[in-house]
């Protein structure tokens, strides 16, 4: 285990922390009919939309509240109400609201905000809007979704009868759409019924629909996650989530356990082995199948990954399980965090530190490959070094969605895809020639 | 602050100043809960990242640099430092307790760095709000590290991009030009004011001007230097390219320097011959007309060649139009130029000098959309029977979930359409997008029993 380095540094060169409010909206996003609505200054919304729409290659449905410096000064209470006004009219299942810097820094009252809609439109009693609070000068990206996650739930969850077969899913932020469905797909092969907060596989997955939306067209439908609170259990995916989860469970009596990650072969056979013990059925041939093949493309790879160094820079969740799984091939990591998160401190690396991508470049001098967003791309080529791009934001590559990180099969993917990075940067020396000797041209002339 | 805002919203130059316009117009405010497109801040990156030189640090919390570092489709052929994202990143306790000490750290740590030209240092909501003082921390900097170190107030929540591209303008005109002297001077001297050099386009331009022997001094600001920004006042004529933003700027290095300026378009065949001709005669009389005429007759009767293929595509084809101020009528008149017919044009983003222009190119009012959510589009595309939607990136993937073929020409693009060379570059990109055989297969139904 090393030390998490935290240097407090005046100047961020080349940012990894995205901000908070767009994590928030990410998670927002998987719920079903969602619109996320920013309080805040249109740049606000409109960046991280970019951001997002980029990423994805969807179109984002993302609302500013679009404070302006008046509206800052003189109080932006009624600019939001306004905001979720107009919203609501356009007809979304539930409203995400979002706080951003610009009004954390102002005091504004999220809660009050909602409280005054209530009163001001009755007509919108049925309509869920959940607030969350996410200020971007506190943490990133995974915090944000975290936050908004604890949200959804401390809105949506009611205690009950328990329903044992029911398992709540809370996917995190490192998460991609398909790891989602390989996650359901696990669960539901030991015949329980997974109920995914948030489900960014049924929306951000790229689906073609029939009409186009001005909300997320797909996701945890909300009159489903009254349920969350009569779960047999909650499976947390990624440590950031635990908060989100003890929450339930002290409200609702939903016990949980924590998966930091699922790609891995320990760390998925202990996922197989919990549901199994949930489900009292056994681990179902299909998987154990795909565990075999896992093995034996473990076996193949580590000739490439053994030994190799590997730089790598993500939101912390998604670096506990990257680092984790390289280290058991027997690679050596540095990694650089967007944000101090939990279970940093459990990860087995050469070197591990909160900061940005100049930190990245610091820590990459002896690495064989770079593995961080597409925006670490230029720094990879300044450095003459192979890039993997994973995690947030991928923006010059397809396939974000697809991206399948977890999992028996996801884990074989990550392998190779790292192997194969490797295997075009040959480890030999270069050529040479002694002088004591011939020059070949000599020899043939 | 020698800058205010007010001011700039009440440009003199443009016709929409009047007591009865008010605010709308040049910066109408955004509607909460509908409001589509970037803010002031965003607008003043637009117009001051492209110099490649100067370092750019964002004082503020992380989303303002950190969901947009390195997002523009500007190029340099030299230092590109705009590829690099520098902010201050400020926490919680920094903005309680003042961010100023770290902002005066940061700006050393920058220049230590990256020895920049320069160091641009943008104000944002945060630090607008809880009254930072940029321009003594600016001020400090500039005398203990011997470079220009200069504020740009265009905090987010001011208002639109289009005013953050004139508050850019503003800072350039109060710390920038009129701090130097070019090294020599030609009496056929211009700057390009508001080119970015998107994906190169500059670089299709300039060879044309060469050929009149027109020096372009200062580029405003696609692919310049720190240093030449700062002589900007020494040239003979301001060519303000596509759209009025910037016009703050060529009024005011008029009214101080007495540069005039003139308003033209790098885009399509009308623009090109009206502007280079107007430009010719501007700088050398008729003499420089007759060889600007000579050069568009030679230019023209060669993209005439190239454009026939694509002309028999593209000929009467429907298209819908959105894209930003700096060139949304241009981008019409180039379009038209190669025999699109537009069926409806996004007006959101444009001044309204602008879409006095659009409204005369397309010689009806309703073609003008004033609502250009991607919804929105869609649904005129649909209605008018449009075959393609020629937009930004934020509203590609909407078209494609509408089955419309779409074509990017927003400022994250890739490719260069201005002067002839893009052209021809455009008509072959949108031929591809309406040609590709994908269309034929998207809209098929399942082949079997559900």
């Amino acid at each position: 285990m090393a030390r998490v380095e935290y240097h407090r540094k005046a100047l961020s060169v080349d940012p990894l922390k995205t901000s908070p409010a767009l994590g928030g909206a990410l998670a927002f996003l998987g719920l079903d009919r969602c619109i996320p609505l920013l309080h805040g200054s249109v740049g606000c919304a409109n960046f991280a939309k970019v951001l997002l729409t980029r990423h994805f290659r969807e179109p984002i449905p993302l609302a500013s509240t679009a404070l302006t410096d008046l509206g800052a000064c003189m109080g932006g209470g009624e600019t939001a109400l306004e905001a979720l006004r107009r919203v609501a009219a356009k007809g979304p299942a539930v409203i995400g609201l979002l706080s951003t810097a610009l009004t954390e820094t102002k005091g504004d009252d999220l809660a009050a905000t909602v409280r005054e809609f209530r009163a001001a439109f009755p007509e919108q009693a049925a309509l869920p809007v959940i607030a969350a609070a996410t200020p971007d000068f506190a943490g990133s990206l995974q915090e944000g979704y975290a936050a908004a996650v604890e949200a959804i739930l401390r809105e949506a969850a009611r205690p009950g009868e328990r329903k044992s077969a029911l398992v709540n899913v809370l996917a995190g932020p490192a998460f991609t759409p398909a790891d989602v469905d390989e996650v359901r797909a696990m669960v539901e092969a030991f015949g329980l019924t997974p109920l995914v907060v948030p489900d960014l596989s049924r929306s951000l997955d790229g689906h073609l629909d029939c009409e186009p939306a001005p909300w997320s067209t797909g996701g945890t439908p909300w009159e489903d996650l009254a349920d969350a609170g009569r779960a047999g259990a909650t499976l947390v995916l990624g440590p950031s989530l635990e908060t989100a989860a003890a929450h339930l469970s002290a409200a609702c009596g939903v016990p949980y356990q924590v998966f930091p990650r699922l790609s891995g072969l320990g760390a998925v056979d202990e996922f197989l082995g919990h549901l199994a013990a949930l489900s009292g059925r056994r681990v179902p041939d299909g998987l154990r199948r795909e565990r075999r093949r896992l093995l034996d493309g473990m076996l193949d790879a580590h000739f490439f990954l053994g030994g190799r160094r590997a730089a790598v820079a993500l939101e912390a969740d998604q670096l506990v399980g990257v680092a984790s799984l390289l280290t058991e091939l027997g690679m050596r990591v540095a990694g650089v965090a967007a944000t101090a998160g939990p279970g940093l401190d459990q990860v087995s690396v050469d070197r591990i530190r909160v900061g940005d991508l100049a930190d990245l470049e610091e820590l990459a001098a002896e690495a064989d490959v770079l593995i961080a967003g597409s925006q670490a791309a230029d720094l990879a080529e300044r450095l003459g070094k192979p890039l993997l791009r994973w995690g947030f934001p991928v923006l010059d590559r397809l396939g974000a969605a697809r991206r399948l990180n977890v999992g028996y099969a996801g884990t074989l993917d990550l392998l190779f895809e790292a192997a194969n990075a490797l295997a075009q940067r040959p480890v030999e020396p270069a050529a040479y020639r002694s002088p004591l000797r011939p020059q070949p041209e000599e020899v043939t002339a | 602050m020698a800058l205010r805002v007010a001011d700039v919203l009440r440009e003199s130059a443009c016709e929409h100043a009047s007591v009865e316009v008010g605010r709308r117009g040049c910066s109408r405010r955004n509607v909460p809960g509908e409001a589509a497109g970037g803010c002031a801040f965003d607008g003043a990156q637009i117009v001051l990242l492209p110099v490649g030189d100067a370092a750019h640090l964002v004082h503020g919390p992380i989303a303002c640099a950190g969901n947009s570092w390195n997002n523009r489709g500007t190029r340099s052929s030299g230092p590109a430092l705009y590829r690099r994202g520098l902010t201050t990143d400020l926490t919680e306790q920094e903005i309680i307790m003042g961010g100023e000490g770290k902002l005066r750290e940061a700006i050393r740590e920058t220049v230590r760095r990256l020895s920049p030209a320069a160091v641009f240092v943008y104000a944002t909501c945060v630090t607008a709000l809880t009254g930072e003082d940029l321009d003594q921390v600016c001020r400090d900097a500039q005398a203990t590290l011997a470079l220009p170190v200069i504020p740009v107030h265009a905090a987010g929540f001011l208002g639109k991009k289009n005013l953050g591209n004139r508050l850019a303008g503003q800072a350039l005109l109060e710390h920038v030009i009129g701090t130097g002297e070019p090294p020599d001077s030609t009496p056929l001297d211009i700057n390009l004011i508001a080119e970015y050099n998107i994906a190169g386009e500059l670089w299709h331009v300039l060879p044309l001007l060469d050929e009149l022997g027109v020096r372009v001094l200062s580029r405003v600001s696609g692919d310049a230097r720190y240093r030449e920004l700062t002589f900007a006042h020494r040239a003979r004529l301001n060519l303000v390219v596509c759209g009025r933003a910037l016009l703050n700027l060529a009024r005011g290095m008029e009214e101080r320097w007495g540069v005039p300026y003139l308003e033209g378009s790098f885009y399509g065949l009308r623009e090109l011959d009206a502007t280079l001709k107007a430009l010719a005669e501007r700088l050398g009389g008729a003499p420089l007309r007759a060889r600007a005429q000579a050069l568009v007759r030679r230019e023209e009767a060669a993209a005439g060649l190239a454009l026939a293929p694509y002309r028999r595509v593209l000929a009467g084809r429907r298209a819908v139009l959105y894209t930003g101020g700096v060139k949304s009528w241009a981008m019409v008149s180039a379009l038209q130029d190669l025999g699109l017919e537009l069926t409806a044009v996004g007006t959101n983003k444009s001044s309204r000098h602008d879409v006095e222009r659009i409204r005369r190119l397309v010689g009806k009012d309703e073609c003008l959309l004033e609502d250009s959510g991607a919804g929105a589009l869609l649904a005129a595309a649909r209605r008018t029977g449009a075959d393609i939607l020629i937009a930004g990136g934020r509203n590609q993937y909407t078209a494609l979930k509408g089955r419309l073929p779409f074509l990017d020409v927003n400022q994250e693009r890739q490719e260069a359409y201005a002067g002839y060379a893009g052209l021809i570059r455009l008509a072959e990109r949108l031929t591809l997008a309406l040609e590709n055989p994908v269309w034929g297969q998207v809209g098929r139904e399942e082949p079997w029993p559900a």
